[in-house]
Order: structure tokens, then C-alpha cells, then sequence
């Protein structure tokens, strides 16, 4: 993970800052700083979203292939996820530096994001035991400043909604075969059902005190932190711990209470930005990357 | 913990705040636009000037025997020599210059500062005080004792006090009001907006004190009382700093980030204003756009009626 390193009186003044619920930047402990969405940012994807979150910005793009079921679940599709940790995030990701904090990331994704609770899997299927959609979500970090995993869902909700998979159409020959029609009409597509699609909040002890949204020197105050998958309804999905240190129950507790209301509460700004984006159609100025 | 529990739930739940992205658009004041005439700014590829009897200087080369520009910036002349003095770049120090910076490694008789220039800065053990006295032969046992002054990772404010040849900076804290900081902000920001002034130390009247730093880091730490300045810098109080100063200094170290994001040249008076022109919204609104255009815009309508 790309660190920062601070001094003993720093980290003694962002402890204390804390502890009076008044952080270096002026936030309270359960705030998130300002955050940016727009979708529809690469053209050869099917589906795509960039997510600034103070300096921290995610690429995020969704392409569906036609692939084969897995054999466990014949009537559903799946997804695959890739990390790409760019050099240009920090010098730390250069050459193979990045590959560790990837794979650690991507195998996260799978589990809070590749399962049917989040995603009807079924409606990838084309045709059972044989053809379904395969979502291949590539996550490129273009910039790192702390609270990655929340940016990253936040990023990956908006391209799945953004995602526009073309309608297919099973014909059958005289011999049995089986063929697969693409729909030419660019409009025809399918959308996805991104409801349940859950957010990560990531919440990291700070002292006797957990914060939201960690910046990358509140990170290095903060010895170990919880990753909690919330959906809309507010249920948890998946909770993970990282960092060296160690948790005692009853913060584990408070920090997926808090995790609870905090996760619950980014759903519902996401969606209305999210159709109102789409809504704006072509008339939004698109502001891509040099904005 | 008990204790604290009960602050956990008193905090409210706030939605995020998420929105579409804009289209970052510069505020400036029309008479503001006077202050470019008389400088001529160039962007790589610009030609400068036809006229072969030039020399050709850093930020430039020779395209058909045209001199051209290879940075962004504003041209410099000193006699034949021409030279494009860039926008965009890391500190380029110079003797006497104020600078903070980071430790990221101690040497023999050495440490190795980070102070955003091309190559890591070197603060000499002949260099720092010690405590105990200003004249002292420095021993085998100061050497072994470095490591008890100043650490990976601890923040000074030095000068610099000379240039090596391949352009790294040698450091000196040879004066009381250089040394090791303790509790505050470190803010790292484009050496281009720091102007240069007599001092860069400030007391600011809203009652922090401030380190603007010819390298772009600014310090931002709580005004020291007197009995801390006699113990020659290398102290560090560890005593939680007061609410209200907390406040003032995210304060502060919010409206920097927003003058700096509108490139507003950052010195006492621009900060202070920028200070009281916040003072309407809550510290973590500045950072949002359409907050920090409104308070940078004011700023620059006070800095420019105190020009007249």
C-alpha cells in the first residue's frame, strides 16, 4: 500500500484531532471528503466511471465477453476483476511494486462484488451450460490519497449501472446448432440491476476513535482498519480487517454500527447523481480528465 | 473508552457529498490581468527569438536556429543569456532560503532531508546546535547521538546555506528559530506561489504561527509560548493543542489549499484575508469547489483594494 511517512508530533496531533472529533482537514470522524463521479469516461468499454475522492482518483471499466459458465452454476454469468496499480499513482507501483497491493484489492472485489446478492448473475446467462456474459471490471488507480477500497465501490457501482450489454438473440439451425446473434442497434442493449450492488466503507482506528474516508496520513496513525460491504438496505455483506494490529470485539462492534450508517447513507446520493447524470444525456459537458 | 463511546454516537450521520464534475474555471478579476503585461510567458515550442546572437539558457534549445521553449513559463534575460524560468517545477533552492522539510535518512555525521528539490537536501552535524552551549566540538559520541535529535520521518525548518555543484542543498539550523518542529500541518504545496519576502516566519494576529517555506511546504503549528523557544528547538511539547487553535489551523490549512488551487501568490496578507473571507462557511466546506471559488474571489478583491 502506498505509505506516507510522518513524525511522532504529527501523529500526535492528528490522534488528539480525533479524540475531539475535528480532523486535520475539518472534518468530524464520520465525514467523507467531496467526492466526483462521472460515468461514461472509455469509449471500448461497455461500461465505465472515474471517482475522485479528494486526491485519490479511480478508473474504473466494465467490457462484457461471451463466455462459458462456470460448471458449479451452469445458468448464471460471472464477473473478473483486475487492479492495475499505475506508476503514475506513486512511484512505490513501479515496475512489480504494485502487484502485491492489487491482487490484495481484486481479491477483495471478488468477494464483495462477484456473488448473486449483488448482481442477478442470472440475467448474464444466455444459454444455460453453455454461453453467458462474462463482466471483466478493470480498476486503474490513477492517483492514490488514502481510502482506496471506498472509492474503488464507489467506482465500480457507477460503471456497472453505466454498463449497456447488447441484447442477443438464440437461434437454432435444422442440425440443432446452436447460433448467437448480436443486435445491431447500438440503443438495444441490457442494463444492469445495480440495487444491491453494495459500497465499501472502510473505517480505520485512529487511538480509541475510528474515522471514515482516511487520509493517507491518518492511515499511518491508525494500526489496523475494517472493511465493511454495505448495501442500500443497509446490510452487511462482508467485513475484513487489514493492517497489522488488532481490534478488541467491542470496536468491532461500534465500527460496523458505524460502518452501517455510514455505507447506508452513500447509496442514495450515488443513485440520484447517477440518474441524473444519465438523464443530462449528451448535454452534460463531459469533463474527462483534464478537468 | 467508555467515555469516548458515548462521543461515537453523538456524532451525526452526514450523506456524502457526491456530484458531477466540473469544469475547473480560473477565478480572476479583470484589472487582475494587468498584472501579466510586461512579462512575456511562453509554452514549450514558443519561438522566442530569431536573432542568433543569444545564448541559449535552461528552459529553452535551438530549433532551426530558432531559439525555442522547452517549459511554460516566463523568459529571463540577463545580458546575451536567455532563459524560460518555469511554471510548474520543483524547488530550486538558494542560498538564505527558508525551507521545511522532511528527514528521510541519517548518514554519517548527516541527515538527508526532503525539501521537494531534484536531489534530497543534506543537514550537516556541523551545521545543526546542539543543545548545550553554541560553541562545541562536535565528538564520536554526538555522532552515535544523532538519532536523539532528529529521527526518520521528523519535520525541520532550516535555511539553506549552500548549493553543492550538481544542485543538491546543504542546510544549516544555526539560529533558534530553526530546528525541529513539533505538533501541526504540514501542507505541500508549488514552490512558484511562495513569495519571497523578509521573513517567512509569521505570527499570525488569529493566533497561529506560520512557516511559509521557500520549497512550497508550509507549516502551520500553534503560536509557541516563551518557555518553549529557550529550550533551542529540539523540544516537542506532546501536550494536546487546544480546540480552538485546531480550528484555526484546519481553517488555515484549508484556505491554502484553495488559494493554491486558484494559484493566488500565498504570503501573510493573501493568507489572512483568505483567513476572514472563510470565516462564513465551515472549515470542511472550503475544499469544495464552488465554496473555495467564492472565498478565493473575495480574497482577491481585498488584496487588490489594499493595493489600491
Amino acid at each position: 500500500m502506498a505509505t506516507v511517512q510522518i513524525s511522532e508530533a504529527e501523529k500526535v496531533y492528528i490522534l488528539h484531532g480525533v479524540r475531539d472529533d475535528l480532523r486535520v482537514d475539518g472534518r468530524g470522524c464520520e465525514d467523507y471528503r467531496h467526492m466526483e463521479v462521472e460515468t461514461d469516461m472509455v469509449s471500448n468499454t461497455d461500461g465505465s466511471a472515474k471517482v475522485s475522492l479528494g486526491h485519490t482518483d479511480v478508473l474504473v471499466g466494465v467490457k462484457a465477453e461471451i463466455g462459458k459458465p462456470r460448471p458449479v452454476a451452469r445458468d448464471e454469468g460471472y464477473l473478473e476483476f483486475f487492479v492495475d496499480c499505475s506508476a503514475n499513482a506513486t512511484p512505490e507501483f513501479e515496475g512489480r511494486g504494485g502487484d502485491e497491493l492489487g491482487v490484495e484489492l481484486s481479491n477483495t472485489l471478488y468477494k464483495v462484488f462477484g456473488n448473486r446478492s449483488s448482481l442477478d448473475l442470472k440475467s448474464l446467462c444466455i444459454s444455460p451450460g453453455e454461453h453467458c456474459w462474462v463482466l471483466y471490471v478493470d480498476v486503474l488507480l490513477l492517483q492514490c490519497d488514502g481510502n482506496l477500497f471506498d472509492a474503488i465501490s464507489v467506482a465500480i457501482k457507477a460503471a456497472l449501472f453505466n454498463t449497456k450489454i447488447p441484447k442477443v438473440h438464440l437461434s437454432e439451425d435444422e442440425q440443432g446448432g446452436k447460433e448467437i446473434e448480436l443486435s445491431d442497434d447500438p440503443y438495444d442493449c441490457m442494463r444492469l440491476n445495480v440495487e444491491n450492488v453494495p459500497c465499501v466503507v472502510t473505517l480505520c482506528k485512529v487511538g480509541h476513535r475510528h474515522v471514515v474516508d482516511a487520509t493517507m496520513q491518518e492511515k499511518a496513525c491508525s494500526v489496523a482498519s475494517l472493511i465493511i460491504s454495505v448495501t442500500h438496505k443497509g446490510t452487511i455483506t462482508c467485513v475484513r480487517k487489514v493492517g497489522g494490529g488488532s481490534l478488541d470485539p467491542e470496536s468491532i462492534f461500534e465500527m460496523t454500527e458505524t460502518g452501517k450508517r455510514v455505507g447506508k447513507a452513500l447509496h442514495a446520493p450515488l443513485m440520484e447523481l447517477l440518474h441524473k447524470e444519465e438523464s443530462l444525456g449528451k448535454k452534460r459537458d463531459k469533463v474527462g480528465f483534464l478537468g | 473508552m467508555t467515555s469516548n463511546k458515548s462521543a461515537v454516537w453523538k456524532t451525526v450521520s452526514m450523506a456524502a457529498d457526491m456530484r458531477l464534475p466540473t469544469i475547473r474555471k480560473q477565478v480572476s478579476l479583470s484589472a487582475s490581468l494587468s498584472a501579466l503585461d510586461g512579462k512575456d510567458l511562453v509554452v514549450p515550442g514558443d519561438v522566442i527569438t530569431s536573432d542568433t546572437g543569444f545564448m541559449r539558457g535552461h528552459g529553452t534549445y535551438m530549433d532551426e536556429e530558432k531559439l525555442t521553449a522547452s517549459v511554460a513559463g516566463e523568459v529571463e534575460r540577463v545580458n546575451k543569456l536567455i532563459c524560460v524560468r518555469p511554471l510548474k517545477t520543483r524547488f530550486n533552492g538558494e542560498v538564505g532560503d527558508v525551507v521545511v522539510g522532511r528527514v528521510t535518512e541519517v548518514q554519517q555525521k548527516r541527515w538527508k532531508v526532503e525539501t521537494n528539490s531534484r536531489l534530497d537536501s543534506v543537514l550537516l552535524l556541523s551545521s545543526v546546535n546542539l543543545p548545550g552551549g553554541e560553541l562545541r566540538r562536535r565528538s564520536a559520541e554526538d555522532e552515535l547521538a544523532m538519532r536523539d535529535y532528529l529521527l526518520e520521518g521528523d519535520l525541520i525548518s532550516a535555511e539553506v546555506q549552500s548549493v553543492f555543484s550538481d544542485g543538491a542543498l546543504s542546510l544549516h539550523t544555526r539560529s533558534l528559530k530553526y530546528g525541529k518542529l513539533g505538533q501541526g500541518v504540514l501542507i505541500q504545496l508549488s514552490p512558484s506561489l511562495i513569495k519571497r519576502q523578509k521573513t517567512h516566519f509569521h505570527n499570525l494576529p488569529c493566533g497561529t504561527s506560520i512557516i511559509l517555506g521557500n520549497n512550497g511546504f508550509v507549516w502551520l503549528y500553534p503560536t509557541p509560548g516563551h518557555q518553549d523557544e529557550e529550550a533551542g528547538g529540539y523540544y516537542t511539547s506532546l501536550e494536546p493543542v487546544s480546540l480552538s487553535d485546531r480550528e484555526v489551523i484546519s481553517r488555515l490549512r484549508n484556505c491554502l489549499l484553495a488559494l493554491s488551487a486558484h494559484k493566488v501568490m500565498l504570503y501573510d496578507t493573501s493568507v489572512l484575508y483568505c483567513y476572514e473571507s472563510s470565516m462564513p462557511h465551515q472549515i470542511k466546506d472550503i475544499l469544495k469547489p464552488e465554496v473555495m471559488e467564492e472565498v478565493v474571489m473575495v480574497t482577491r478583491q481585498k488584496l487588490m483594494e489594499q493595493e489600491g
